[in-house]
Protein backbone atom coordinates (compact mmCIF):
# COMPACT_ATOMS: atom_id res chain seq x y z
CA UNK A 1 0.00 0.00 0.00
CA UNK A 2 1.17 3.43 -0.94
CA UNK A 3 0.33 6.70 0.84
CA UNK A 4 3.01 8.55 -0.89
CA UNK A 5 1.29 11.63 0.03
CA UNK A 6 4.02 14.87 -0.28
CA UNK A 7 5.93 15.01 -3.52
CA UNK A 8 9.08 17.22 -3.19
CA UNK A 9 9.54 20.01 -5.84
CA UNK A 10 10.95 23.72 -5.93
CA UNK A 11 7.57 25.47 -6.75
CA UNK A 12 5.64 28.52 -5.78
CA UNK A 13 2.91 26.45 -4.59
CA UNK A 14 5.37 23.99 -2.32
CA UNK A 15 6.43 27.64 -0.61
CA UNK A 16 3.09 28.96 0.55
CA UNK A 17 2.63 28.23 3.91
CA UNK A 18 0.23 24.82 4.62
CA UNK A 19 -2.11 27.02 6.93
CA UNK A 20 -2.89 29.78 3.25
CA UNK A 21 -3.53 26.43 1.30
CA UNK A 22 -5.59 24.47 3.54
CA UNK A 23 -7.87 27.97 4.00
CA UNK A 24 -7.65 27.77 -0.01
CA UNK A 25 -9.20 24.40 0.00
CA UNK A 26 -11.71 24.97 3.00
CA UNK A 27 -12.68 28.39 1.12
CA UNK A 28 -12.67 26.79 -2.45
CA UNK A 29 -15.44 23.59 -1.56
CA UNK A 30 -17.39 26.10 0.38
CA UNK A 31 -17.48 28.31 -2.90
CA UNK A 32 -17.32 25.33 -5.13
CA UNK A 33 -21.01 23.94 -3.21
CA UNK A 34 -22.09 27.62 -3.76
CA UNK A 35 -21.67 28.78 -7.12
CA UNK A 36 -22.27 25.33 -8.33
CA UNK A 37 -22.94 25.35 -12.14
CA UNK A 38 -20.67 23.73 -15.23
CA UNK A 39 -18.66 27.05 -15.82
CA UNK A 40 -17.87 27.30 -12.19
CA UNK A 41 -17.21 23.73 -11.77
CA UNK A 42 -15.52 23.42 -15.30
CA UNK A 43 -13.44 26.25 -14.73
CA UNK A 44 -12.07 25.59 -10.76
CA UNK A 45 -11.04 21.70 -12.03
CA UNK A 46 -9.26 23.05 -15.38
CA UNK A 47 -7.21 25.66 -12.39
CA UNK A 48 -6.59 22.49 -10.12
CA UNK A 49 -5.34 21.26 -12.95
CA UNK A 50 -3.49 23.84 -13.92
CA UNK A 51 -1.59 24.54 -10.61
CA UNK A 52 -1.02 20.98 -9.74
CA UNK A 53 0.69 19.75 -13.07
CA UNK A 54 2.02 23.05 -14.01
CA UNK A 55 2.99 25.25 -11.29
CA UNK A 56 3.42 22.53 -8.44
CA UNK A 57 4.80 20.33 -11.02
CA UNK A 58 3.19 17.02 -9.37
CA UNK A 59 3.53 14.33 -11.63
CA UNK A 60 -0.14 13.04 -12.91
CA UNK A 61 0.57 9.66 -11.98
CA UNK A 62 -0.01 11.52 -8.08
CA UNK A 63 -3.62 12.97 -8.58
CA UNK A 64 -4.58 9.80 -11.00
CA UNK A 65 -4.20 7.68 -7.83
CA UNK A 66 -6.07 9.98 -6.08
CA UNK A 67 -9.11 9.81 -8.69
CA UNK A 68 -8.63 6.18 -9.09
CA UNK A 69 -9.29 6.22 -5.46
CA UNK A 70 -12.66 7.64 -5.58
CA UNK A 71 -13.43 6.52 -9.15
CA UNK A 72 -16.23 3.93 -7.91
CA UNK A 73 -18.15 6.55 -5.57
CA UNK A 74 -18.41 8.66 -8.10
CA UNK A 75 -19.51 6.19 -10.56
CA UNK A 76 -22.08 5.01 -8.39
CA UNK A 77 -23.27 8.81 -7.57
CA UNK A 78 -23.54 9.11 -11.16
CA UNK A 79 -25.52 6.36 -11.58
CA UNK A 80 -27.91 6.69 -8.91
CA UNK A 81 -28.85 10.46 -10.12
CA UNK A 82 -29.52 8.73 -13.44
CA UNK A 83 -32.08 6.14 -12.37
CA UNK A 84 -33.80 9.32 -9.78
CA UNK A 85 -33.61 12.11 -12.10
CA UNK A 86 -33.93 9.79 -15.92
CA UNK A 87 -31.21 10.41 -18.20
CA UNK A 88 -31.10 13.67 -19.83
CA UNK A 89 -31.50 15.65 -16.35
CA UNK A 90 -29.19 12.76 -14.77
CA UNK A 91 -26.31 13.22 -16.14
CA UNK A 92 -26.37 17.13 -15.97
CA UNK A 93 -27.12 16.85 -11.94
CA UNK A 94 -24.89 13.86 -11.64
CA UNK A 95 -22.31 14.80 -13.62
CA UNK A 96 -22.09 18.76 -12.20
CA UNK A 97 -21.64 16.56 -8.85
CA UNK A 98 -18.77 14.29 -9.88
CA UNK A 99 -17.36 16.62 -11.18
CA UNK A 100 -17.19 19.09 -8.53
CA UNK A 101 -16.10 16.26 -6.26
CA UNK A 102 -13.32 15.16 -8.33
CA UNK A 103 -12.06 18.64 -8.55
CA UNK A 104 -12.27 18.67 -4.76
CA UNK A 105 -10.33 15.51 -4.18
CA UNK A 106 -7.90 16.54 -6.77
CA UNK A 107 -7.14 19.95 -4.77
CA UNK A 108 -6.98 18.30 -1.96
CA UNK A 109 -4.47 16.24 -3.46
CA UNK A 110 -2.46 18.95 -4.49
CA UNK A 111 -2.58 20.68 -1.24
CA UNK A 112 -1.25 17.27 0.50
CA UNK A 113 1.40 16.55 -2.70
CA UNK A 114 2.91 20.31 -1.67
CA UNK A 115 2.64 20.70 1.79
CA UNK A 116 4.61 18.50 4.27
CA UNK A 117 2.96 16.58 6.97
CA UNK A 118 5.34 18.29 9.86
CA UNK A 119 3.48 21.78 8.33
CA UNK A 120 0.58 20.21 8.44
CA UNK A 121 0.53 19.06 11.33
CA UNK A 122 1.93 22.61 12.64
CA UNK A 123 -1.31 23.86 11.12
CA UNK A 124 -3.61 21.57 13.60
CA UNK A 125 -1.22 22.15 16.27
CA UNK A 126 -2.14 26.00 15.86
CA UNK A 127 -6.06 25.01 15.20
CA UNK A 128 -6.13 23.06 17.99
CA UNK A 129 -4.43 26.09 20.36
CA UNK A 130 -7.22 27.24 22.15
CA UNK A 131 -8.15 23.82 23.65
CA UNK A 132 -5.76 24.43 25.99
CA UNK A 133 -7.93 26.31 27.85
CA UNK A 134 -9.69 23.13 28.41
CA UNK A 135 -6.69 20.96 29.41
CA UNK A 136 -5.47 19.36 25.47
CA UNK A 137 -2.61 19.88 24.78
CA UNK A 138 -2.33 20.40 20.78
CA UNK A 139 0.98 18.56 20.22
CA UNK A 140 -0.17 15.91 21.11
CA UNK A 141 -3.22 15.95 18.39
CA UNK A 142 -0.73 17.03 16.01
CA UNK A 143 1.33 13.60 16.90
CA UNK A 144 -1.79 11.87 16.50
CA UNK A 145 -2.14 12.75 13.04
CA UNK A 146 1.37 12.19 12.12
CA UNK A 147 1.33 8.90 13.65
CA UNK A 148 -2.15 7.81 11.62
CA UNK A 149 -0.62 8.65 8.44
CA UNK A 150 2.61 7.01 9.85
CA UNK A 151 0.98 3.69 10.60
CA UNK A 152 -2.06 3.23 8.36
CA UNK A 153 0.71 1.56 5.75
CA UNK A 154 2.48 -0.56 8.46
CA UNK A 155 -1.29 -2.08 9.64
CA UNK A 156 -1.60 -2.25 6.05
CA UNK A 157 1.09 -4.45 5.44
CA UNK A 158 1.02 -6.37 8.38
CA UNK A 159 -2.57 -7.36 7.33
CA UNK A 160 -0.87 -8.40 4.51
CA UNK A 161 1.84 -10.65 5.91
CA UNK A 162 -0.73 -12.31 8.19
CA UNK A 163 -2.86 -12.83 5.01
CA UNK A 164 -0.06 -14.30 3.15
CA UNK A 165 0.76 -16.63 6.38
CA UNK A 166 -3.00 -17.95 6.72
CA UNK A 167 -2.52 -18.36 2.60
CA UNK A 168 0.56 -20.33 3.13
CA UNK A 169 -0.86 -22.59 5.37
CA UNK A 170 -4.14 -23.83 3.42
CA UNK A 171 -6.45 -21.00 4.77
CA UNK A 172 -8.83 -19.29 2.87
CA UNK A 173 -7.77 -15.63 1.80
CA UNK A 174 -11.56 -13.81 1.17
CA UNK A 175 -14.32 -13.84 2.18
CA UNK A 176 -16.07 -13.69 5.73
CA UNK A 177 -13.66 -16.36 7.16
CA UNK A 178 -10.31 -14.66 5.88
CA UNK A 179 -11.26 -12.18 7.58
CA UNK A 180 -12.31 -13.70 10.77
CA UNK A 181 -8.89 -15.55 10.93
CA UNK A 182 -6.69 -12.03 10.19
CA UNK A 183 -8.90 -9.84 12.63
CA UNK A 184 -7.33 -11.49 15.84
CA UNK A 185 -3.55 -12.14 15.32
CA UNK A 186 -4.28 -8.31 13.60
CA UNK A 187 -4.89 -6.97 16.91
CA UNK A 188 -2.70 -9.00 18.79
CA UNK A 189 -0.08 -7.03 16.51
CA UNK A 190 -1.03 -4.13 16.96
CA UNK A 191 -1.61 -4.01 20.58
CA UNK A 192 2.22 -5.11 20.67
CA UNK A 193 3.53 -2.60 18.48
CA UNK A 194 1.34 -0.01 20.17
CA UNK A 195 3.24 -1.00 23.46
CA UNK A 196 6.67 -0.85 21.83
CA UNK A 197 5.64 2.80 20.24
CA UNK A 198 4.68 3.67 23.52
CA UNK A 199 7.97 3.18 24.83
CA UNK A 200 9.83 4.44 21.68
CA UNK A 201 7.56 7.88 22.58
CA UNK A 202 8.77 7.52 25.92
CA UNK A 203 12.56 7.37 24.99
CA UNK A 204 12.52 9.79 22.62
CA UNK A 205 11.09 12.47 24.89
CA UNK A 206 7.15 12.66 23.70
CA UNK A 207 6.89 13.53 27.67
CA UNK A 208 8.36 16.77 27.10
CA UNK A 209 5.96 18.20 24.36
CA UNK A 210 4.15 21.03 25.05
CA UNK B 1 4.84 -2.10 40.05
CA UNK B 2 7.07 0.80 40.92
CA UNK B 3 8.13 0.90 44.65
CA UNK B 4 10.26 3.93 45.60
CA UNK B 5 13.31 2.77 47.92
CA UNK B 6 15.12 4.27 50.58
CA UNK B 7 18.64 5.63 49.35
CA UNK B 8 17.27 7.05 46.23
CA UNK B 9 19.52 9.26 44.03
CA UNK B 10 18.91 12.89 45.13
CA UNK B 11 16.41 14.70 42.58
CA UNK B 12 18.56 17.52 42.31
CA UNK B 13 21.58 15.54 42.10
CA UNK B 14 23.72 17.37 38.98
CA UNK B 15 25.12 14.29 36.73
CA UNK B 16 28.24 13.43 36.76
CA UNK B 17 29.15 11.35 33.63
CA UNK B 18 32.42 9.78 35.36
CA UNK B 19 30.34 7.88 37.08
CA UNK B 20 28.94 6.02 33.96
CA UNK B 21 25.64 3.47 34.35
CA UNK B 22 25.43 1.68 37.87
CA UNK B 23 23.53 -0.99 39.31
CA UNK B 24 22.95 -1.46 42.71
CA UNK B 25 20.67 -4.34 43.67
CA UNK B 26 18.29 -4.38 40.75
CA UNK B 27 15.73 -6.70 40.46
CA UNK B 28 12.74 -6.72 38.37
CA UNK B 29 9.64 -8.57 38.21
CA UNK B 30 6.52 -8.86 36.03
CA UNK B 31 3.70 -9.26 38.77
CA UNK B 32 5.14 -12.85 39.88
CA UNK B 33 7.32 -13.42 37.75
CA UNK B 34 10.88 -12.52 38.42
CA UNK B 35 13.23 -11.33 35.33
CA UNK B 36 15.86 -10.16 36.96
CA UNK B 37 17.66 -10.35 40.63
CA UNK B 38 20.24 -8.90 42.50
CA UNK B 39 22.30 -6.96 39.91
CA UNK B 40 25.20 -5.31 41.11
CA UNK B 41 27.64 -3.46 38.76
CA UNK B 42 28.47 -0.05 36.80
CA UNK B 43 29.32 -0.17 33.07
CA UNK B 44 32.12 2.25 32.27
CA UNK B 45 33.26 0.57 29.25
CA UNK B 46 32.72 2.47 25.37
CA UNK B 47 31.03 -0.89 24.19
CA UNK B 48 29.10 -3.00 26.42
CA UNK B 49 27.27 -6.05 25.04
CA UNK B 50 24.76 -7.85 26.54
CA UNK B 51 24.08 -12.01 25.60
CA UNK B 52 21.36 -14.82 26.57
CA UNK B 53 19.07 -16.87 25.61
CA UNK B 54 15.28 -15.96 24.93
CA UNK B 55 13.75 -14.69 28.15
CA UNK B 56 17.14 -14.46 29.85
CA UNK B 57 15.97 -10.94 31.29
CA UNK B 58 18.57 -9.09 28.73
CA UNK B 59 15.41 -7.00 27.33
CA UNK B 60 14.63 -5.79 30.69
CA UNK B 61 18.27 -5.10 31.26
CA UNK B 62 18.48 -3.07 28.34
CA UNK B 63 14.89 -0.82 29.06
CA UNK B 64 16.15 -0.26 33.08
CA UNK B 65 19.05 1.73 31.12
CA UNK B 66 17.05 4.77 30.14
CA UNK B 67 14.04 3.95 32.29
CA UNK B 68 11.26 2.57 30.14
CA UNK B 69 11.65 0.06 32.97
CA UNK B 70 12.07 0.99 36.66
CA UNK B 71 13.44 -1.64 39.05
CA UNK B 72 10.98 -3.44 41.46
CA UNK B 73 14.03 -3.76 43.33
CA UNK B 74 17.30 -2.00 43.75
CA UNK B 75 18.62 1.43 42.06
CA UNK B 76 19.84 2.24 38.38
CA UNK B 77 22.01 5.36 38.02
CA UNK B 78 22.86 7.22 35.04
CA UNK B 79 25.78 9.53 35.43
CA UNK B 80 24.82 9.52 38.84
CA UNK B 81 21.26 10.07 37.80
CA UNK B 82 18.20 7.86 39.35
CA UNK B 83 15.77 6.48 36.62
CA UNK B 84 13.59 6.31 39.15
CA UNK B 85 13.63 10.16 39.97
CA UNK B 86 15.28 12.10 37.24
CA UNK B 87 13.31 9.71 34.01
CA UNK B 88 13.52 12.87 31.99
CA UNK B 89 17.13 13.83 32.82
CA UNK B 90 18.23 10.18 32.21
CA UNK B 91 16.33 9.83 28.72
CA UNK B 92 18.11 13.06 27.48
CA UNK B 93 21.32 10.99 28.29
CA UNK B 94 20.62 7.73 27.62
CA UNK B 95 19.12 6.80 23.92
CA UNK B 96 17.66 3.69 23.01
CA UNK B 97 16.98 1.70 19.75
CA UNK B 98 14.63 -0.98 19.52
CA UNK B 99 14.39 -4.36 17.69
CA UNK B 100 11.53 -3.01 15.02
CA UNK B 101 12.27 0.17 13.64
CA UNK B 102 8.91 0.09 12.12
CA UNK B 103 7.78 0.80 16.24
CA UNK B 104 9.84 3.30 16.71
CA UNK B 105 9.50 5.39 13.31
CA UNK B 106 7.01 7.96 14.43
CA UNK B 107 6.35 10.44 11.23
CA UNK B 108 5.33 9.49 7.82
CA UNK B 109 8.51 10.67 6.50
CA UNK B 110 12.16 10.26 7.11
CA UNK B 111 13.43 14.18 7.81
CA UNK B 112 10.51 14.83 10.01
CA UNK B 113 10.77 11.37 11.57
CA UNK B 114 14.27 12.59 12.54
CA UNK B 115 13.30 15.79 13.77
CA UNK B 116 10.59 14.56 16.27
CA UNK B 117 13.32 13.96 18.88
CA UNK B 118 14.92 17.19 18.58
CA UNK B 119 11.13 19.10 18.80
CA UNK B 120 10.53 17.36 21.68
CA UNK B 121 13.75 18.42 23.03
CA UNK B 122 12.53 22.15 22.10
CA UNK B 123 16.09 22.96 19.41
CA UNK B 124 15.29 25.97 17.48
CA UNK B 125 13.93 25.02 14.36
CA UNK B 126 17.07 26.63 12.33
CA UNK B 127 19.30 24.45 14.19
CA UNK B 128 17.10 21.33 14.24
CA UNK B 129 17.00 21.81 10.52
CA UNK B 130 20.73 21.62 10.25
CA UNK B 131 21.16 18.33 12.90
CA UNK B 132 19.14 16.66 10.65
CA UNK B 133 20.47 17.14 7.68
CA UNK B 134 23.54 16.19 9.14
CA UNK B 135 22.26 12.71 10.60
CA UNK B 136 20.84 12.21 6.90
CA UNK B 137 24.09 12.38 5.46
CA UNK B 138 25.96 10.65 8.45
CA UNK B 139 23.33 7.55 7.93
CA UNK B 140 23.63 7.58 4.28
CA UNK B 141 19.90 8.80 4.33
CA UNK B 142 19.96 12.40 2.37
CA UNK B 143 18.48 11.09 -0.66
CA UNK B 144 15.45 10.16 1.29
CA UNK B 145 14.64 13.34 3.45
CA UNK B 146 11.13 13.18 1.72
CA UNK B 147 10.38 9.99 1.30
CA UNK B 148 8.01 8.08 2.87
CA UNK B 149 9.38 5.85 5.55
CA UNK B 150 7.20 2.47 5.15
CA UNK B 151 8.81 2.56 1.56
CA UNK B 152 12.39 2.14 3.12
CA UNK B 153 13.76 -1.10 3.01
CA UNK B 154 14.49 -2.86 6.59
CA UNK B 155 18.20 -1.35 6.74
CA UNK B 156 17.19 1.94 5.87
CA UNK B 157 14.42 1.55 8.57
CA UNK B 158 16.98 0.57 11.23
CA UNK B 159 19.56 3.46 10.30
CA UNK B 160 16.30 5.93 10.43
CA UNK B 161 15.39 4.90 14.11
CA UNK B 162 18.87 5.32 15.20
CA UNK B 163 19.16 8.64 13.14
CA UNK B 164 15.95 9.60 15.15
CA UNK B 165 18.10 8.62 18.34
CA UNK B 166 21.48 9.78 17.87
CA UNK B 167 20.65 13.10 16.78
CA UNK B 168 19.08 14.34 19.89
CA UNK B 169 23.11 13.66 21.20
CA UNK B 170 22.38 11.12 23.97
CA UNK B 171 26.17 10.08 25.85
CA UNK B 172 24.89 6.57 25.73
CA UNK B 173 22.90 4.74 23.24
CA UNK B 174 21.12 1.25 24.05
CA UNK B 175 20.56 -0.91 21.21
CA UNK B 176 17.72 -3.77 22.29
CA UNK B 177 18.62 -6.72 19.17
CA UNK B 178 19.54 -3.97 16.24
CA UNK B 179 20.19 -6.32 13.51
CA UNK B 180 17.56 -8.79 14.39
CA UNK B 181 15.55 -8.03 11.46
CA UNK B 182 18.54 -7.70 8.61
CA UNK B 183 19.90 -9.00 6.17
CA UNK B 184 23.91 -9.17 6.46
CA UNK B 185 24.54 -6.72 4.29
CA UNK B 186 22.53 -4.42 6.65
CA UNK B 187 23.46 -6.59 9.43
CA UNK B 188 27.29 -4.92 8.85
CA UNK B 189 26.23 -1.84 8.20
CA UNK B 190 24.87 -1.30 11.35
CA UNK B 191 27.51 -3.30 13.09
CA UNK B 192 29.99 -0.76 11.21
CA UNK B 193 28.00 2.42 12.13
CA UNK B 194 27.69 1.34 16.17
CA UNK B 195 31.20 0.13 16.10
CA UNK B 196 32.09 3.45 14.24
CA UNK B 197 29.84 5.65 17.76
CA UNK B 198 31.69 8.07 19.64
CA UNK B 199 28.68 7.17 22.46
CA UNK B 200 29.15 4.75 25.62
CA UNK B 201 26.81 1.71 23.36
CA UNK B 202 25.07 -1.23 25.44
CA UNK B 203 24.21 -3.37 22.76
CA UNK B 204 21.44 -6.46 23.72
CA UNK B 205 21.82 -9.13 20.84
CA UNK B 206 21.60 -12.77 19.66
CA UNK B 207 24.63 -11.61 16.66
CA UNK B 208 28.02 -12.81 18.82
CA UNK B 209 29.59 -11.66 15.52
CA UNK B 210 28.54 -8.01 16.43
CA UNK B 211 30.38 -8.60 19.84
CA UNK B 212 33.81 -9.19 19.15
CA UNK B 213 35.92 -5.99 19.37
CA UNK B 214 33.57 -5.06 22.04
CA UNK B 215 35.09 -3.97 25.82
CA UNK B 216 33.09 -6.03 28.33
CA UNK B 217 30.33 -8.41 27.27
CA UNK B 218 27.79 -9.92 29.79
CA UNK B 219 26.24 -13.20 29.51
CA UNK B 220 22.54 -13.08 31.34
CA UNK B 221 20.72 -16.11 32.39
CA UNK B 222 17.85 -16.76 34.17
CA UNK B 223 17.68 -13.21 35.41
CA UNK B 224 21.30 -12.76 36.79
CA UNK B 225 24.59 -11.84 35.15
CA UNK B 226 26.20 -15.59 35.02
CA UNK B 227 29.93 -14.65 33.00
CA UNK B 228 31.12 -10.93 32.85
CA UNK B 229 34.43 -10.32 30.81
CA UNK B 230 35.94 -9.18 27.47
CA UNK B 231 34.36 -10.89 24.51
CA UNK B 232 36.61 -14.36 23.83
CA UNK B 233 36.01 -15.61 27.47
CA UNK B 234 32.84 -14.47 27.81
CA UNK B 235 31.02 -15.77 24.58
CA UNK B 236 32.89 -18.90 25.66
CA UNK B 237 30.98 -19.10 28.42
CA UNK B 238 27.83 -18.18 27.02
CA UNK B 239 28.27 -20.78 24.09
CA UNK B 240 28.94 -23.31 27.10
CA UNK B 241 25.83 -22.64 28.49
CA UNK B 242 24.19 -22.90 25.39
CA UNK B 243 25.67 -26.51 24.73
CA UNK B 244 25.03 -27.61 27.96
CA UNK B 245 21.25 -26.83 27.62
CA UNK B 246 20.87 -29.16 24.39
Amino acid sequence: MTLALYVPRASPVHRLPAGAKLLALAVGSVLLFVLSSWPVVLGALAGVLVVGLLTARLPAAALWRQARAVLWFLLALLVVHVVVDGWREGLDTGGLAVVRLLTLVLAAAVVTATSRVSAMVAVVERVCGPLRLVGVRPARIGLLVAMTLRFIPVVSERAARIREAQAARGGAVRGPRALAVTVVPLLVQVLVLAHTLAEALDARGADSES
Amino acid sequence: MRRRRSGSADPAAVADPARGIELHGVGHAYGERTVLTDLTLTLHEQRVGVVGANGSGKSTFARLLNGLVVPTDGEVLVDGLSTATQLRAVRRRVGFVFQDPDAQIVHPTVAEDVAYGLQNQGVPAAERDARVADALVRFGLDGHADHPAHLLSGGQKQLLAIAGVLVMRPARVVFDEPTTLLDLLNTRRVAELIGGLAEQVVVVTHDLDLLTDFDRVLVVDRGRVVADDVPAPALAAYRALMDARR
